[in-house]
């Protein structure tokens, strides 16, 4: 709304509907996933699926690694939590290369409280940090909250420069987390990115994936062809197609809310154990699929069912711009306390996607919880791709004429 | 230290291995792959190096090593669900592309037979690699959406335009000459006259969208995360137009006395030295990692004997392309070079998403050089 009236770097930057051309956008939305409270509990993946109606996707085998037995994400898993556990030699890498990026010289994104630089300051929304405030799910993070975690300083104003100042030549590697000293565990709860500039959409030949009003990515199950190419365009490796037949469901799916669900008889029992024996079709199979951010329920007005079920508010809902300031808060928080292996993931407007809808905090490099570590939407070098193809081209019909003129001698 | 009599049954003692702490940035490792990635460890808690141990009931996770690792040696992008039908689709792509371009230079130079033959080669390479891109879709009765719109950004939607178009020219102009072929014997009433007037701005068409048909794939296979395919971008279209040229001058030898197969084998000759150059170029300037999954295993074999195959044939055209024997087998020694091109891209990068080091290793590195550069603000990871 507010953007769209702003200079085109505004629009771009801070609501990709701009190119979708919607007559009444909404403002984007956007998930702030905070890895540094996430206790591994799974209510989102659980929710996600629920609410989805998604297949099961493995036989209930184990994976061996840690406590995660779905894998990662894929055409019938839109949440998926992530285990990493860690010896304190890792911590203190982790906590090294934390401040390395503050010792960058940071680029100057947006400072806490809302910006798209000092250009845009038209473009602030007076609500960034108020409207944070708003709901129990979308408020920042409170001094209760931390202090339940950890006992940090007090952070009073928090005052980012000051602090981060001393975090950088004071607080020793010696300020660990009040965590077991040895070892830590990292959960981290992934999801589609809902990118700014997003691969999967650019590249989809039919337009079945597209750029909702909130600024999401969705796939219109309906227009689907299942040819792939998104699978391949998304450089963070979410969407998926659903394979069909394979993966079946052990027992009925519940009926949809709202509808009473009849008590199987016996005989009902025993009909459905003969329908077991032959599997049949999912839902949307041979369809690429993937996180919608809940579109059913945002044009409701509702929380995402993952956000909802999130009991330590790890993962947070709201306006992008709302999500970005509660994120980096946070994170200059987390370093003010020492712990410098806190950073942003998604949250520059400059990187490879042009920010992503869903914002991480993270506590390592990217790549430990199988995030890319420098993503970059193949798009971008398509201009250059096309203007190289024509070269080729030219040159294979030049080719041709020359071998006819030349191979004039039957 | 506790000892009891079970003791004895205890697995011997492990000693506790430090993981090495020198290498820099995981660069060194790009040799060998990390083993200790699927390492299980016994002995969770360090301090207990004794008989007071526990016992590891399950396999031990892994801890993770160095900064280049990944999340359990999980892939990190996806591969497309595509099989060997669209690496068969990028074949006949390529012979029915360069066809289309030998079937136009044989109607303005009056080659009757080069003209038909190359022509029907088109329609058929053409049919058989849209039906190979139909059924690779999850849901091909609905492939028709393809044509719901035009997409500049999605080269897979412009493939189905130029394929749709391109297969329109080329049939109606192989139908023209299949009726020629035929003695005219065919029912078509005033429809022949029509197609008559029609067969060499159909002929022209398809040359038009010959050389795109060819060379669009290789965009298509460049606009994606996979790491091989995207970091050939600059140079994949020049080896996709070169193989396509080999591979239909190759049918053509094939398929046409040699009287009439002079441009062909010009043109073999030619594709082949671009096929040849191109291709080292395209590995020669890959990074180093992104580049390893066409160098090794299967695509490595394929590329290999891709290059042997073309040399060979490209030489036995040069030499013997008169003799109408040596010339078709040289013909079919350069269909299969072709064909193990782009069969050797395709599987390259396919396996390059198997792997998350080909994702991680040059994304680590290009972030890194642009650090360097002093370019410190477009990290997709922050601070603030
Ligand atoms: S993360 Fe992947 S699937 Fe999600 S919007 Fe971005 S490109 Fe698309
Ligand atoms: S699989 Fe479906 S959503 Fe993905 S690119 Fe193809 S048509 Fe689009
Ligand atoms: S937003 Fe909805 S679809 Fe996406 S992960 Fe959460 S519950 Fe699943």
């Amino acid at each position: 709304m507010v953007q769209l009236t702003q200079g085109p770097d505004a629009a771009v930057e801070g609501n990709p509907t701009a190119d979708a051309h919607y007559e009444h956008p909404h403002p984007r939305k956007g998930f702030f996933t905070d890895t540094s409270i996430c206790i591994g509990c799974k209510a989102c993946e659980v929710a996600c699926k629920e609410w989805n109606r998604n297949p099961v996707d493995s036989d209930y085998t184990l994976s061996n690694s840690s406590f995660d037995n779905s894998e990662g994400l894929g055409a019938d898993t839109w949440r998926h939590v992530a285990f990493v556990e860690q010896d304190r030699q890792r911590v203190e890498e982790a906590r090294e290369s934390g401040r390395a990026l503050v010792s960058l010289g940071m680029p100057t994104l947006r400072a806490p409280g809302g910006g798209t630089g000092g250009a845009d300051a038209g473009a602030i929304r007076p609500s960034a940090r108020t409207g944070a405030r708003s709901g129990p799910l979308d408020g920042p993070i409170d001094a209760g909250l931390v202090g339940g975690l950890q006992a940090g300083p007090d952070m009073g104003g928090l005052d980012v420069l000051s602090s981060l100042g001393s975090a950088v030549d004071s607080s020793a590697v010696d300020i660990t987390p009040p965590d077991t000293p040895e070892f830590r565990w990292l959960m981290s709860s992934d999801v589609c990115k809902h990118c700014t500039n997003a691969g999967c959409l650019d590249v989809c030949p039919t337009g079945a994936l597209f750029r909702t009003e909130h600024g999401t990515v969705v796939v219109q199950d309906d227009v689907c062809n299942g040819c792939g190419t998104c699978v391949a365009g998304c450089p963070f490796g979410v969407i998926e197609r659903r394979k069909d037949g394979i993966a079946q469901p052990k027992t009925d799916r519940s009926p949809a809310p709202g509808v009473h669900a009849e008590k199987p008889s016996k005989a009902d029992k025993a009909e459905k154990a003969d329908k077991a024996e032959k599997p049949k079709k999912n839902k949307n199979s041979g369809v690429a699929q993937k996180c919608t951010l809940c579109y059913d329920r945002m044009t409701d007005g509702q929380t995402p069912a993952c956000a909802q079920a999130c009991p330590t508010t790890s993962i947070r809902y709201g306006e992008r711009e709302d999500m970005v300031v509660s994120a980096q808060e946070r994170v200059a928080q987390l370093h003010a306390q020492g712990r410098t292996e806190a950073r942003l993931y998604g949250a520059n407007p400059k990187d490879g996607v042009g920010g992503t809808g869903s914002v991480f905090l993270l506590l390592d490099e990217p790549e430990v919880y199988g995030l890319p570590p420098d993503p970059r939407v193949p798009t971008r070098d398509l201009p250059r791709m096309y203007a190289r193809a024509g070269i080729a081209m030219a040159g294979m019909v030049a080719a041709a004429g020359l071998a006819f003129l030349g191979g004039g001698r039957r | 230290m506790t000892t009891s009599e079970f003791d004895s049954y205890r697995p011997p003692e492990e000693p506790r291995r430090r993981r090495r702490r020198d290498r820099p940035d995981g660069h060194e490792k790009a040799g060998g792959r990390e083993q200790g990635n699927r390492r299980h460890r016994s002995g969770l808690a360090p301090s207990t190096s004794d008989g007071g141990r526990e016992m590891a009931m399950v396999p031990e996770p892994q801890f993770s090593t160095t900064a280049s690792d990944s999340y359990y040696g999980r892939p990190i992008v996806k591969a497309p669900p595509w099989d060997e039908r669209v690496a068969a689709y990028l074949v006949c792509g390529g012979i029915a592309g360069g066809s289309s371009l030998l079937a136009f230079g044989a109607q303005l130079t009056g080659r009757d037979v080069l003209r038909r033959n190359t022509r029907i080669t088109a329609l058929a390479a053409a049919g058989v690699g849209a039906v190979a891109l139909v059924a690779d879709l999850g849901r091909p009765e609905r492939f028709y959406n393809m044509m719901r719109t035009v997409k500049l950004s999605s080269p897979m939607s412009l493939g189905s335009w130029v394929l749709a178009g391109f297969s329109t020219g080329a049939g109606v102009a192989a139908a023209a000459d299949v009726d020629r072929m035929l003695g005219e014997k065919l029912p078509l009433g005033p429809l022949r006259g029509m197609l008559r007037a029609v067969e060499a701005p159909a002929g022209g068409l398809a040359a038009l969208l010959g050389a795109p048909l060819a060379g669009y794939t290789a965009v298509l296979l460049s606009d994606t995360a996979m790491p091989t395919w995207n970091d050939a971008k600059d140079d994949l279209p020049f080896v996709f137009v070169s193989s396509a040229s080999i591979a239909a001058s190759g049918i053509a030898m094939i398929t046409t006395p040699v009287r009439q197969t002079a441009p062909a084998r010009a043109l073999a000759v030619l594709g082949v030295v671009a096929d040849v150059v191109a291709t080292r170029y395209m590995e020669a300037r890959m990074d180093p990692v992104a580049v390893e999954p066409l160098e090794t295993g299967r695509p490595g074999m394929l590329m290999k004997w891709s290059e042997r195959l073309a040399i060979a044939g490209g030489i036995g055209t040069l030499l013997g392309g008169r003799h109408r024997v040596v010339a078709a087998v040289s013909g079919a020694a350069l269909v299969t070079a072709s064909a193990f091109t782009r069969f050797g891209v395709f599987y390259a990068g396919k396996d390059s998403a198997q792997d998350p080091r080909f994702t991680v290793e040059p994304q680590k590195r290009r972030l890194a050089a642009r650090r360097r550069a002093g370019i410190t603000d477009d990290s997709i990871t922050t601070v603030r």
